[in-house]
């Protein structure tokens, strides 16, 4: 635990957390105004360079706008042709190497005694807060608190979820206009990841649009991905996060200690668990594994519900294919999530010196797994560029991750991607990509903000 | 060339030829015995290719290994039996193997 989060700790049992973490930010401010800690990044677009004019030592992936200009698959080909295993020495983000082989990648995922997940898995570190999550966390502490929260997305509860998930579908895909285009991102995908949030949580429904709006600010952190969020903002949402959910919390342990039935939902199961019962009274590990659970329930299965249209706008033939064989869905889901793979990289830190694909890695160096990458290879997938809903090796996507810190939530998110393109089916005979969506400034998030389509109903 | 017999969730069994020298979960992707997903390959990396080995040869194909443990451990249908089968190598030794599949791979 950092110097930092003990002594919040300690705090924490006179100060409210969501009090603390202002504290934090006006301590960061003037620690910065002192000249105290970096300036953050800001980025401003400007155009790409194309990869082959660059030397490849030059070669620096960490630009947040390569998914935007749709140059990220030049340049990754480029490394997994010519240097799978690439140290880029000068970017905004301090020295890393770049992983790109989907074998390689296997290679780090699996070895978390060579490599470690911690302090963080993004791309930067956050200046002013250490928040704790079990991403970024090594076994055993890692195991322990997964373990606690894992059972809401257990097979076995998703059955029971699946009626509920199908009702919500069927509801917003019944109330979209047929008439005029209109916007896939907010009104399905968005709506859709949202109220499976606020039920996961089992958050207020009426106020679930907090969720979101907090995910994409923490998740857009200039330092850390390369994204549009400025210090304010961060550290506005994340008090706010921890606010309404230390209320949340509160509420829902003076009712266990009624001696009421504990409702199925992630709060109550931290609550019910020896190892993470008293998370609320460590702060940065009660943002932080929130956070965690709130980022990877919504970017992740948002932008694939959204990716799977613009993939099929872009591949017609595979949604004739589809339409003529609708058994074909639970294998286009995973297609669909390689070939979107809505989050780019995990980031690790070298435990000791690691010889890899001919380069040797030295511990403490910062170590990118792209998954972006590893689920474009050519070895392993064949015309991986392509969308191909009935490729026989789609399971074997990376988007993911492998080992221990695979995705928790992975059948949840094929199962509602599942339910959608299910129910999609039933009502529409096309959704036409009506311009070229907008897509988020992130080198972690490969997402979109706006995708206008226009729907024909099956006749 | 042995027998190994896959027995799904629901009880429905499927008796197909053990290869030796090929892990089970091989066997079973290839002979298309439904429940075993694979997703990483083989290579004790996902947890999808799940198995419980029936008590009697549990002695025969041996204990989960530590990283083999490690996946396991987050499985809630996990067993004292529970293997992975892409680390249970098929031998001479194993024929007439029966292993049970779980409800679901996570």
């Amino acid at each position: 635990m950092s110097i930092q989060a003990k002594a919040m700790q300690v705090a924490a049992k006179v100060v409210p957390a969501d009090v603390q973490i202002k504290g934090l930010r006006v301590l960061h401010n003037t620690k910065r105004k002192l000249g105290l800690t970096k300036t953050p990044p800001v980025f401003v677009e400007s155009l790409v360079p194309d990869v082959s004019t660059l030397a490849l030592e030059d070669i620096d992936v960490s630009n947040p706008f390569l998914v935007r200009q749709g140059q990220s698959e030049a340049y990754f080909k480029r490394l997994r042709q010519e240097c799978p295993v690439h140290y880029a020495k000068d970017t905004p983000f301090g020295p890393f190497w770049s992983i790109t082989r989907h074998e390689d990648i296997k290679f780090v995922d699996k070895h978390h005694e060579l490599f470690s997940a911690e302090p963080l898995i993004l791309m930067g570190d956050i200046q002013g807060v250490q928040p704790e999550l079990f991403i970024a966390m090594d076994p055993p502490k890692h195991d322990e608190q997964r373990m606690a929260v894992q059972g809401v997305v257990a097979p076995k509860n998703l059955l029971e979820l699946e009626g509920l998930i199908r009702e919500r579908v069927a509801e917003v895909l019944d109330n979209l206009p047929l008439d005029t285009p209109f916007d896939w991102v907010s009104k399905v995908s968005i709506e859709l990841t949202t109220r499976m949030l606020a039920t996961l949580f089992d958050y207020p429904y009426e106020r679930r649009a907090d969720l979101v709006r907090w995910s994409d600010i923490i998740a857009a952190s200039p330092e850390a991905t390369g994204g549009p969020s400025n210090d304010d903002n961060f550290f506005q949402a994340a008090a706010d996060m921890v606010k309404a959910f230390s209320t949340l919390w509160w509420e829902k342990k003076a009712r266990l200690d009624a001696g009421a039935e504990p409702s199925f939902d992630l709060i109550s199961l931290l609550l019910s668990n020896k190892d993470t019962k008293d998370m609320v009274k460590n702060p940065m590990e009660f943002f932080g594994n929130l956070g965690l659970l709130i980022i990877g329930g919504n970017d992740t299965t948002r932008n694939s519900m959204s990716g799977g249209v613009y993939a099929l706008h872009k591949f017609p033939e595979q949604f004739a294919k589809l339409k003529a064989n609708h058994s074909l869905i639970p294998n286009m889901v995973s297609e669909i999530i390689r070939w979107q793979t809505p989050l780019a990289y995990m980031r690790r830190i070298a435990k000791t010196d690691v010889e890899l694909n001919g380069q040797t890695i030295r511990k403490g160096d910062k170590v990118i797994m792209w998954y972006s990458s590893g689920n474009r290879d050519e070895d392993v997938f064949e015309d991986a560029h392509k969308l191909i809903i009935d490729r026989k090796n789609a399971r074997n996507h990376i988007a993911f991750g492998f080992g221990v810190h695979r995705c928790m939530g992975n059948r949840l998110a094929e199962m509602q991607l599942r339910i959608l393109w299910e129910e999609i089916l039933q009502r529409f005979d096309n959704i036409e990509v009506v311009e070229e969506p907008e897509i988020v400034q992130s080198n972690w998030v490969r997402g979109y903000s706006r995708m206008m389509v226009k729907l024909t109903p099956l006749s | 060339m042995g027998k190994v017999t896959f027995i799904e969730h629901n009880g429905t069994a499927h008796e197909v030829e053990l290869e030796y020298g090929q892990p089970l979960m091989q066997i079973a992707v290839d002979n298309m015995v439904p429940g075993i997903d694979a997703d990483c390959g083989g290579e004790c990396a996902c947890g999808t290719c799940h198995v419980i080995v029936a008590d009697e040869w549990i002695g025969k194909t041996g204990q989960a290994g530590d990283d083999e443990k490690q996946m396991l451990d987050m499985t809630p249908e996990k067993a004292p039996s529970s293997r992975l089968a892409c680390q249970i190598v098929a031998s001479e030794e194993l024929d007439g193997l029966v292993v049970r599949l779980p409800e679901f791979q996570m």
